[in-house]
């Protein structure tokens, strides 16, 4: 088990500027998700981790080593790949025992490994046959089975379930936040799906254009998003952002939407910066959006009425979409909370969980 | 007149197809068939009108005059070079090939121009390669044809076994790298066993070349490395030619071939079939 410490880290590829100063710290048993769009340089992050590529600039450390001039079988880590990279001219058995022969392992510790590693993953079945009669769920199994006989120091994940359909990606996925509750190894895990982010992670780091643009504990990086575009990237559906202007009033602080209604805010957020009739964006998150009843509304929430375009049950919920102004906005109901296309809602819009975001910036106010 | 229902079409179709399946094959071996049949016959029965087309007597004379004049030695002779300067070439260029394909060594184009070397008529080279072994002393040595026949097979090697090579998934490179192998045993234990079909095939292939060259051999020996194509020709005398022999020879000579093809039979088609649609 290690630590990894990563400061300065540069990476280029050719004029490409892949990794721009990456200062990361990932602890020991720390389970660490790097996420963020396509060429964001998170399957570059990792790789440079695990030796496959050059760095450019700055330091990798795992457990206390400086590992940028090691190659990647001396740095003791273990890899499981997208398309699972298991030779297909071997059986499950050797497959699994590859990287224990490599390494000149003696014959009964390869068996005990081997057939201790099948027996977690329930695959001691499957060993005698070849990767081409294992469905793609069993041939995950062999290749996690693959990097866990290695007892290495960390583990990296590229994207391993993007190749599966979505219900056996669901069941590899509590599958392998078990076996990180069994083993308790260091384990990196990169992905662009942020489901898979927010359930596996002990620490989400999101990345965007080569650079880490916030990192934390799932929940956090949800409810507290640094930035527009971390707010935009968690949750589902996407959270909605509006066009308003800031208007201040003595104590009384509000936004006034391009419709003209004007949402009262709660007064503990910190302006200080922003000056009346400041444009910005509000963010506010499905969840946040419940039908209003004729009942007061509980403190911080206001009303906003809306027109129901489009609704989109999924069974256990409902997707409403609607306008407001220029805008598409999109409310998470309960499954029976609306019927009727084009009929007239109002909304509560739960202001407390509201996030203001400068257009300009990009940050959070 | 009823028409044919649907399963009769179908027995007819599958009829016909044997039937020109059958034709192809026949037309195809029957220059096989006939060398085959002249070696065991005698000088008579080889222009008898009728023709003969199963000798009376199996006679192995036309086998064992070669034996007993020493002329094997000529398909020997042909499996050194040949076996040797194919082995070569396969080692040489699969490593060249490699680094090609993972290192873009030489950039885009190094490929290309390597491949171009093969793209020279034979015949244009021969007289200046001549002129050159004599300087240095090579003409009719073992040394000599295998360098010629290497350098000949490398290109060709170099071409084919890039493509194999790019085919294999990165990944299972990179697992090994991680999973505590060094380059070479990646190579060995990844690469090589990934490439098996392609590397079979192109074994065959180069040895082929090798063994089925004329104009080289011809030029560059003249008594003590005598190949098999050239053996045949000196039984083409100005005032007779000696049939039996030259079939007896022919037919040793396509052995070695014959075998290796049989042996390899299964990789061949696959690695064929591969370079096709990698182009």
């Amino acid at each position: 088990m290690a630590d990894v410490r990563i400061s300065g880290l540069h990476k280029y590829y050719g004029a490409m500027h892949a990794l721009k100063g990456i200062d990361l710290t990932i602890g020991d048993g720390e389970f660490a998700v790097f996420v963020g769009p396509s060429g964001c340089g998170k399957s570059t992050l990792l790789r440079t981790i695990a030796g496959l590529e050059d760095v450019d600039g700055g330091e990798i450390a795992i457990g206390g080593k400086v590992v940028n001039d090691m190659r990647p079988r001396d740095r003791n880590i273990a890899m499981v790949f997208q398309n699972y990279a298991l030779y297909p001219y071997l059986t499950v058995y050797e497959n699994i025992a590859f990287g224990l022969r490599a390494r000149k392992f003696a014959e009964p510790e390869i068996n005990k490994r081997v057939k201790d590693a099948a027996e977690l993953l329930g695959i001691t079945e499957l060993l005698e046959r070849f990767p081409r009669q294992l469905s793609g769920g069993q041939r995950q199994r062999v290749a996690i089975g693959r990097a866990i006989v290695r007892q290495a120091q960390l583990f990296l994940f590229d994207e391993p379930l993007s190749n599966l359909d979505a219900k056996l990606r669901d069941e590899m996925r509590s599958e392998i936040k078990r076996l990180h509750k069994n083993i308790a190894t260091t384990m990196i895990y990169v992905t662009h799906d942020q489901v898979e982010a927010m359930t596996l992670a002990d620490r989400i780091v999101l990345l965007r254009d080569g650079r880490i643009e916030q990192q934390g504990s799932p929940l956090e990086l949800f409810e507290k998003p640094a930035t527009g575009f971390v707010a935009g990237f968690l949750g589902s559906p996407t959270i909605n952002l509006i066009p308003a202007a800031l208007k201040i009033s003595g104590r009384s602080v509000a936004v006034e939407l391009g419709t003209g209604e004007v949402l009262e805010l709660p007064s503990y957020r910190d302006i200080s910066k922003s000056s009346d009739g400041k444009h910005l964006l509000l963010g506010i998150r499905p969840q946040h959006l419940t039908r209003a009843g004729s009942a007061e509304l509980p403190k911080g929430h206001v009303r906003l009425r809306a027109t129901a375009d489009l609704i989109q049950p999924t069974g256990t919920r409902t997707y409403v979409t609607s306008r407001i102004g220029n805008t598409i906005v999109t409310a998470e109901l309960g499954a029976h909370d609306v019927h009727e296309q084009g009929a007239t809602l109002e909304y509560a819009v739960d202001m407390n969980r509201c996030l203001l975001i400068d257009p300009e910036t990009d940050k959070v106010i | 007149m009823t028409a044919f229902t649907r399963r009769q079409k179908k027995s007819i179709t599958l009829a016909l197809r044997y039937a020109v399946a059958t034709i192809v094959t026949l037309v195809f071996l029957f220059p096989v068939y006939w060398l085959f049949m002249i070696s065991f016959k005698t000088p008579e029965e080889i222009f008898h009108v009728p023709p003969i087309w199963i000798p009376g007597q199996f006679q192995f004379n036309n086998y064992w005059v070669l034996f007993r004049d020493g002329d094997v030695v000529a398909i020997l002779n042909s499996l050194i070079v040949a076996g040797i300067s194919s082995a070569i070439a396969m080692v040489l260029g699969t490593f060249c090939a490699y680094s090609l394909a993972r290192f873009n060594t030489g950039g885009e184009n190094l490929a290309m121009w390597i491949i171009s070397q093969r793209m020279i008529p034979p015949i244009a080279v021969v007289f200046p390669i001549f002129l050159i072994y004599v300087w240095f002393g090579m003409v009719d040595t073992f040394a000599g044809l295998i360098l010629l026949y290497t350098a000949f097979n490398l290109p060709y090697v170099i071409w084919m076994m890039r493509g194999y090579i790019a085919d294999i998934p990165l990944e299972l490179e990179e697992s090994a790298l991680v999973d505590g192998c060094t380059r070479w045993q990646m190579l060995w234990r990844v690469v090589f066993p990934m490439a098996r079909s392609g590397l079979m095939a192109t074994a065959v292939f180069t040895f082929v070349f090798a063994w089925n060259d004329f104009i080289f051999a011809l030029i560059l020996t003249r008594t003590d490395v005598i190949t098999f194509p050239v053996q045949l020709t000196h039984y083409m005398g100005g005032q007779s030619n000696f049939w039996s022999k030259i079939a007896a020879m022919s037919v040793l000579g396509t052995l070695p071939i014959f075998v290796a093809v049989t042996l390899m039979q299964r990789y061949l088609v696959r690695g064929i079939s591969l370079g096709a649609v990698k182009g």
